[in-house]
């Protein structure tokens, strides 16, 4: 046979296996607003960058008459490719052949793209759309899972993993989503649980549809499961371009350097976000938009715990990651949630070598018998640890309030910051004023002739004497007390310096964080 | 920031804050301190079986009911001696998490 025919040959082969689950089953899938596996990869990488493997890959199963069918790729795309010229891995189930359902090769074709991520050290996109276990091949579906939730652990900190839900993800299926870190979902086309609606029927009698139980919106705001929340397909790529471009392809780079750019000033000034009385609320991405090059803020986990902010900005070129306590919502306090979402993003930006910025603003813990047995206090230390552990550049803005256990939490002094720098309006002390005049006047106030107004005056005294910066700048806790509008000088000054920082953490296989 | 975000007032120790809620907190439950006399479900599920009727003595230990949850049947004992006030469910029945069982006097 001539080289031509052999070739044509191929293309026949790959044409037959294109085709997935035949064409009906790609119009279905369309129909039900989804693009197929195939139009996934190329929508969410660089145009003619896909380089597909083990597209002749068959299917193990051999009872219940498995070993008559043909299952094109065995439900799963595989390959290398590009986003914005940077290398990544990517892996996409197709539903349209046997529902996307994990066999043994399917599990090995994905093991296969993962070991490759890991040798090359590059990033590891999944694209999640599948009924679960393929419960023919049985056990070695089961088997299957369990070498991808392996390998999703070792990648762990070594490359970034990026989960994208674009079909049902139920069962065992899902933990493997819950090991990387960072999930993306998708209005009305996303569904992710342990046991789905059916199950909870029969065995407890509790209905509720797919969408309330485990829906997009239900992990991006009440579970925490997702990070990125989006209308379309088409939008969630182009978040997962955008995360991208923030953050380095291994543990062992450093994010890519963009061009400098100065912040929006016009649109964003610090004289008008920021309410000097510490009652009154603002919104604090503001604050890190008027901070951040060109005042772009890409933020994480956006809808969850929204009482602290997390996300990703640059300052100078270079990505930072932005901690900061959000007075709009529950003044800003610390509680379960937020402090599981802060932790976790601290050590993400701590294993990746991105620096971390905090912007400090809280009245402190969320008080509540539901938080204390929710366990606030494993919570909460959480942060503690994730900011003591971190050794990345730690550079800390004291706004406004600063009390007790909070300023402590976020990223003071004490737990290592590099630089701490407090604005003119913080108040940095154990507790706010009302609350400490009670308790250290407490006599005092009950001796006077005229309580209310001793009490009063006595906790305007302490305001005035203990509700600013300058006594914690006195101890050196805080390294300079700044004017709101030198912050970012002062941040890109302090980040040149700290970059060339080097902390030797203490010997020891892993240490024993609060979760 | 956006000028149509309705804010509230939010109690703090001392301090009032205006800021708003996150669902989470909105839809909290009020914590309601235990009623002894008062048996629930510890988890949702089937009665199997109701060992007792309304004006039952019944001493520490008793068999009260059996709780079918999870492929496993549960058995619900008195926790100390006393008379049953009212059985709210009946053989068959499928309980939710928390759903008052038994109450004794």
């Amino acid at each position: 046979m001539s080289l031509r025919s052999k070739t044509t040959e191929l293309k026949r082969r790959m044409q037959e296996a294109f085709q997935g689950g035949g064409e009906q089953a790609l119009e279905k899938q369309k129909a039900s607003g989804k693009m197929t596996a195939r139009e996934r990869i190329l929508a969410l990488l660089d145009p003619n960058s896909f380089h597909e493997y083990d597209l002749f890959v068959k299917h193990a199963g051999q009872d219940f008459d498995m070993d008559k069918k043909y299952l094109p790729g065995d439900g799963v795309i595989t390959g290398t490719g590009s986003i914005s010229a940077w290398p990544v891995c990517i892996f996409a189930q197709d539903f349209t052949v046997a529902g996307g359902s994990l066999g043994y090769m399917h599990a090995k074709k994905i093991a296969k793209i993962m070991d490759h991520a890991m040798k090359m050290k590059v990033p590891l996109i999944g694209i999640n759309d599948s009924g679960g276990a393929r419960i023919q091949e049985g056990v070695n579906s089961l088997a299957g899972y369990g070498e991808i939730f392996y390998r999703n652990t070792q990648a762990s900190g070594v490359i970034p993993q990026i989960s994208v839900i674009l079909g049902p993800c139920a069962g065992g299926a899902v933990y493997s989503p819950a090991l990387t870190d960072f999930v993306f979902v998708v209005d009305k086309i996303s569904k992710m649980f342990i046991t789905g609606p059916e199950v909870i029927k029969t065995v407890l009698g509790e209905e509720i549809s797919m969408e309330d139980l485990g829906g997009a919106r239900v992990h991006s705001e009440i579970t925490g499961n997702a990070h990125f929340f989006a209308e379309s397909e088409q939008e969630c790529f182009d978040q997962i371009k955008r995360l991208v471009s923030y953050i380095p392809w291994n543990n062992e780079k450093k994010a890519e350097v963009f061009a400098k750019k100065a912040p929006k000033s016009r649109q964003y000034k610090l004289d008008s976000i920021f309410p000097t009385n510490p009652m009154q609320p603002y919104d604090v991405r503001d604050v890190i938009r008027a901070l951040a090059d060109d005042s772009d803020f890409f933020e994480v986990h956006e809808l969850w715990a929204a009482n602290i902010v997390v996300g990703f900005g640059r300052l100078d070129g270079q990505t930072i990651g932005f901690v900061a306590n959000q007075p709009m919502v529950l003044a800003g306090v610390l509680d379960c949630d937020s402090s599981d979402k802060a932790a976790r993003f601290i050590r993400y930006c701590d294993a990746f070598n991105i620096p971390l910025v905090t912007l400090v603003d809280l009245p402190g813990y969320l008080p509540g018998v539901d938080q204390e047995h929710a366990g606030v206090i494993r919570h909460g230390a959480k942060v503690l640890y994730a900011y003591s552990e971190a050794t990345v550049p730690k550079l800390t803005v004291i706004l406004r309030k600063a009390y007790g256990g909070g300023y402590i939490a976020m990223c003071s002094n004490h737990l290592r910051a590099d630089f701490v720098f407090a604005w003119p309006t913080a108040e940095i002390a154990v507790m706010g004023p009302e609350g400490a005049a009670n308790i250290i006047f407490r006599s005092e106030i009950k001796a006077s002739d005229n309580p209310e107004e001793t009490r009063k005056r006595l906790i305007e005294e302490y305001r005035q004497k203990f509700a600013n910066p300058y006594v914690a700048a006195a101890y050196g806790y805080v390294d300079a007390v700044i004017e709101p509008n030198e912050t970012r000088n002062y941040l890109i000054h302090s980040l040149t310096l700290a970059l060339g920082k080097q902390e030797i953490p203490p010997k020891k296989k892993h240490g024993l964080p609060p979760f | 920031m956006d000028d149509n975000i309705q804010f509230i007032d939010f109690p703090y120790e001392e301090v009032t804050f205006r800021t708003t809620l996150t669902k989470k907190f909105a839809n909290r439950k009020p914590y309601l301190p235990p009623n002894p006399s008062k048996v629930y479900a510890f988890i949702p599920g089937t009665i199997l079986k109701v060992h007792v009727k309304d004006g039952h003595k019944v001493k520490k230990g008793d068999k009260l009911l059996v709780l079918q949850a999870m492929k496993m049947d549960n058995l619900i004992v008195a926790h100390r001696n006393g008379t049953v006030k009212k059985v709210y469910v009946k053989q068959g029945e499928t309980v939710p998490k928390r759903h008052l069982l038994i109450e004794l006097k």
